[in-house]
C-alpha cells in the first residue's frame, strides 16, 4: 500500500450512453480530500448519471473513475466501503419502521445492529418520537431524514447528494450541511447536486456545471468561498 | 480473513430474507390473498375435472402441482416491489458486498412464504381430493419440498427481470413455466407414485431428477444474479 | 475542462451482405429438394409421407443447434460486455424459434395422417414444443426491455438457463412418456442413412448459417442508423 495521498474523486475522460444517447461526454475532473463541490446544470444534463457512476451505480461506457485511488470498475467493493450515496428517491421501506429500516441498512454492511447507536442517531436526526412508527406514516421530510441516518451510522470518506435538500425544512437543510462539514472535517470530500445553489453554498467550496454531459467553465460570480 | 467474508455474506443474506419477511408479515393481506387464490384454484379443478371421484382422485398430484405453480408465481414479482416502489433497489446494491446474498435473502423468504401457503393447502387438497397422504406422508413433503426449491429458486431469478418491465403479471409466467416442465413432471410423478405406494420404485428417478435440478439452477441462478440485478 | 471529441459510437462493425451464401443456399436447398423427391422410394410403412421427416429432422437439428449458438454467444456477452455477441445470440433465438415452430408445425403434420390427431405426445415433439415456449419467452423479455445494455445482459442469463435447460426438458419428458408407454412416433432410424436426409440437414445448416448472418447485419445497421439518427439531431457533435 502506498502512502501517497489519492484525490477523493479523480475522473478521466468518463463518458456515458444509454443506448444510443450520450448521458457523459468525456467528463474529467478531480475532488481533493477536504473538498466540498456542487455540481450544477439544467435537468438531463447528466449530474445524476456522473453521480451515480462515481457511487459504482453505473458502469460508464468510457473512462475512468477513481475514488481514493480505488478503481471503480476493478474495486467496486473497496469504493462502497468508503462511500455513501444520497439519491433523488429515499430508498426507504415503508413497512418498516424507522428503527428497522436503519437496523437493516446496518446490518446489509455485514455488521451487527447496534441499538443504542441506532437510537443515538435517530435522535440526531431529529426522529426520536417517530422512531418506532412506520416509514409509511412518515412524511416525505421524515422519510428523507431516514436517508441522512443512514450515512450516519457509516462513517464515509466521500459522500454523494442528488438533491439532498429537497422536502426539507431549515432545520433538515442544517442538518445536512452538518453532516457535510463534518465529513470536511474528518478530511472527507462530498459532491452535492442541487438546483437550490443558495442552501449549499454555505458549505461548498467550489462549483463544476455541466450542459449536455460536459463540463463547462462556470462564470466568475458563482465561484465561492466557503465561509 | 475468507471466513469473515464468507460470514459477513451470510449477515447479509440474513439481513434480507428477515426484511422480506418481516414486511410480510406486516402485511398480512398478501399471504391470505395467495392462500384463498389457492383454494379456490383447488375447488375451481374439482368443478372442472366434474363428479366421478375416481377421475378427481386420479388427477390429484397434478392438480396440487398446478395449485401450488399458479398461485405461487404471485409471490415472486410482489418479493421485488417493496424494492421498487422507493427506489430502494440501486441503494442495497451499494452496500458493500456480494449480489448472490441479495438472491440467497429473497430465495429463502419466498421459500418460507410458498411453504406456509403449502402447508395450508396440501390438507385441503388431501381432503377435497381423497389424496391418500397417510401412505407415505414423509416422502411426500420431502417431494413438495423439493419441487418447491426448484419453482422458488427460478421464480425469484426470474421476476428480478419481470418485475421491472412492463406487462409483468404475463412475462413472468411466460419466462417461468416452460423453464419448470422438469420440475412439474417429477414433483407429480413422484406424489402420484408415492401416493399408490410407490409399488414399482418409480419414485426414485423423479426425486433424483429433481435433486439434480434444483443443484443445477440454485447453482446457476447464484452465478448470474449479479447480471440480472443491476440497472 | 471538456474532454476533446473522438469517433462515434455505432455499434459493431457492419459486415457485408453475402450474396454468395444466399445464392448457394438458395441453390443447394431447391436441388437437395428434388434430388430426394426424385431418390427416394416411398418408405414400407408411412409411405411418401416420410419425406416431412427430410426437413422435419434438420429442423429439429438446426433447433438444438441454433440454442447452441444463443448459449455460446450469451456467455461471450457477459464475458466481454462486447454487444456484437448479444446480436449473434438475439439472430441465433430468432432463426432457432423458427426452426423450432417449423419442427412442431411438421411433426404435427406428419401426425394427422400417421395418427389421425393433430397431436401427439410424443417425447420429442412435445420437448421440441416446450424448447419453442422457451425461446419465445426469450424474444418477449427481450421485446420488453428498452434500454439496450439492460436487454443485452438479461437475454445473455436467460438464453444460458434456457440453454441448459433444453436437455433436461428432453430428458425429463422421454423419462415421462417411456413410463407410461405411450405410443412414441416409429424410428427413424431408417431413414437416417440416406441421402436425401444428410444433404437436407446440410441444406438446413446453410439456411440457418443465411437467417443468422442476415439479421446480425440487420441489426447492426439498425444500431448505425440509430447513431447517425442522433448525431444528426445534435448538430454533429460527436463523441466517443
Amino acid at each position: 500500500m502506498s502512502l501517497q495521498h489519492h484525490p477523493a474523486v479523480q475522473c478521466d475522460g468518463v463518458a456515458h450512453r444509454f443506448g444510443v444517447k450520450w448521458a457523459l461526454r468525456g467528463v474529467s475532473l478531480a475532488v481533493q480530500p477536504g473538498e466540498i463541490v456542487a455540481l450544477l446544470g439544467k435537468n438531463g444534463s447528466g449530474k445524476s448519471t456522473l453521480i451515480r457512476a462515481i457511487a459504482t451505480a453505473l458502469r460508464p461506457t468510457r473512462g475512468t473513475v477513481r475514488v481514493y485511488g480505488h478503481d471503480i470498475r476493478t474495486e467496486a467493493g473497496a469504493v462502497r466501503e468508503i462511500s455513501a450515496l444520497v439519491g433523488h428517491a429515499t430508498g426507504v421501506y415503508e413497512d418498516l419502521t424507522v428503527t428497522e429500516n436503519l437496523s437493516f441498512a446496518v446490518r446489509m454492511t455485514g455488521e451487527d445492529a447496534d441499538a443504542g447507536r441506532i437510537q443515538a442517531v435517530i435522535e440526531q436526526v431529529g426522529l426520536g418520537h417517530e422512531a418506532h412508527s412506520r416509514a409509511r406514516f412518515l412524511s416525505a421530510g421524515q422519510q428523507r431524514r431516514i436517508a441522512l441516518a443512514r450515512v450516519l451510522l457509516r462513517p464515509v470518506r466521500l459522500l454523494l447528494l442528488d438533491e439532498p435538500y429537497t422536502s426539507f425544512d431549515d432545520e433538515g437543510v442544517a442538518r445536512v450541511n452538518e453532516l457535510v462539514s463534518d465529513l470536511r472535517g474528518r478530511g472527507g470530500a462530498a459532491i452535492i447536486i442541487t438546483h437550490d445553489f443558495e442552501r449549499a453554498r454555505r458549505v461548498v467550496d467550489r462549483t463544476l456545471r455541466l450542459d449536455q454531459g460536459a463540463l463547462v467553465e462556470p462564470p466568475p460570480v458563482l465561484k465561492v468561498a466557503h465561509g | 480473513m475468507a471466513e469473515r467474508l464468507w460470514a459477513r455474506e451470510f449477515a447479509r443474506v440474513r439481513a434480507v430474507a428477515w426484511k422480506d419477511l418481516a414486511t410480510e408479515r406486516r402485511t398480512r393481506a398478501n399471504f391470505n390473498a395467495v392462500v384463498f387464490f389457492a383454494a379456490l384454484t383447488l375447488l375451481l379443478f374439482g368443478f372442472a375435472l366434474g363428479a366421478d371421484t375416481d377421475a378427481v382422485k386420479a388427477a390429484s398430484a397434478g392438480v396440487l402441482w398446478l395449485t401450488v405453480l399458479f398461485s405461487g408465481v404471485l409471490v415472486f414479482n410482489r418479493s421485488y416491489q417493496t424494492e421498487l416502489d422507493t427506489g430502494a433497489l440501486e441503494l442495497l446494491l451499494l452496500y458493500p458486498g456480494e449480489r448472490w446474498a441479495i438472491f440467497a435473502g429473497k430465495f429463502i423468504a419466498n421459500l418460507a412464504f410458498v411453504l406456509l401457503v403449502e402447508a395450508v393447502i396440501l390438507p385441503l387438497a388431501v381432503v377435497l381430493y381423497h389424496m391418500p397422504l397417510e401412505r407415505a406422508p414423509w416422502q411426500i413433503v420431502g417431494v413438495m419440498l423439493l419441487g418447491t426449491v426448484g419453482f422458488v429458486t427460478l421464480g425469484t431469478f426470474y421476476a428480478a427481470m419481470a418485475s421491472r418491465v412492463r406487462a409483468r403479471e404475463v412475462l413472468l409466467p411466460l419466462l417461468l413455466f416452460p423453464m419448470l416442465v422438469p420440475v412439474l413432471i417429477a414433483s407429480v410423478q413422484a406424489t402420484a407414485a408415492f401416493l399408490s405406494g410407490d409399488v414399482m420404485g418409480d419414485s426414485r428417478v423423479w426425486v433424483r431428477l429433481l435433486v439434480v435440478f434444483d443443484a443445477i439452477f440454485l447453482v446457476a441462478a447464484l452465478l448470474a444474479f449479479e447480471h440480472v440485478i443491476e440497472g | 475542462m471538456t474532454s476533446t471529441a473522438a469517433r462515434p459510437s455505432s455499434g459493431p462493425p457492419v459486415p457485408p451482405p453475402r450474396r454468395w451464401l444466399a445464392a448457394t443456399t438458395l441453390i443447394f436447398l431447391v436441388g437437395t429438394q428434388i434430388f430426394s423427391v426424385v431418390t427416394s422410394e416411398p418408405d414400407r410403412d408411412m409411405g411418401n409421407l416420410e419425406k416431412i421427416l427430410y426437413i422435419h429432422v434438420p429442423c429439429a437439428w438446426m433447433a438444438m443447434c441454433a440454442s447452441l449458438f444463443v448459449l455460446i454467444a450469451s456467455v461471450g456477452y457477459l464475458w466481454t460486455r462486447d454487444e456484437k455477441y448479444d446480436f449473434i445470440a438475439a439472430s441465433a433465438a430468432e432463426a432457432g424459434t423458427l426452426f423450432t415452430a417449423l419442427t412442431v408445425i411438421l411433426g404435427s403434420i406428419w401426425a394427422r395422417p400417421t395418427w389421425g390427431t393433430w397431436w401427439t405426445w410424443d417425447a420429442r415433439l412435445t420437448s421440441t414444443a416446450v424448447l419453442l415456449l422457451i425461446y419465445l419467452g426469450y424474444l418477449a423479455l427481450r421485446a420488453a426491455t428498452d434500454d439496450p445494455e439492460r436487454r443485452a445482459r438479461w437475454s445473455a442469463a436467460v438464453g444460458i438457463l434456457g440453454a441448459i435447460n433444453a436437455g433436461i426438458v428432453y430428458k425429463s419428458v422421454v423419462w415421462w412418456r417411456t413410463i407410461h408407454q405411450i405410443q412414441s412416433a416409429p424410428s427413424t432410424m431408417g431413414i437416417m442413412y440416406t441421402w436425401g436426409l444428410r444433404l437436407n440437414a446440410i441444406a438446413m445448416l446453410l439456411v440457418l448459417a443465411y437467417f443468422i448472418t442476415t439479421r446480425y447485419r440487420a441489426m447492426c445497421l439498425e444500431r448505425a442508423a440509430a447513431a447517425m439518427a442522433e448525431d444528426a439531431a445534435l448538430g454533429g457533435r460527436v463523441t466517443a
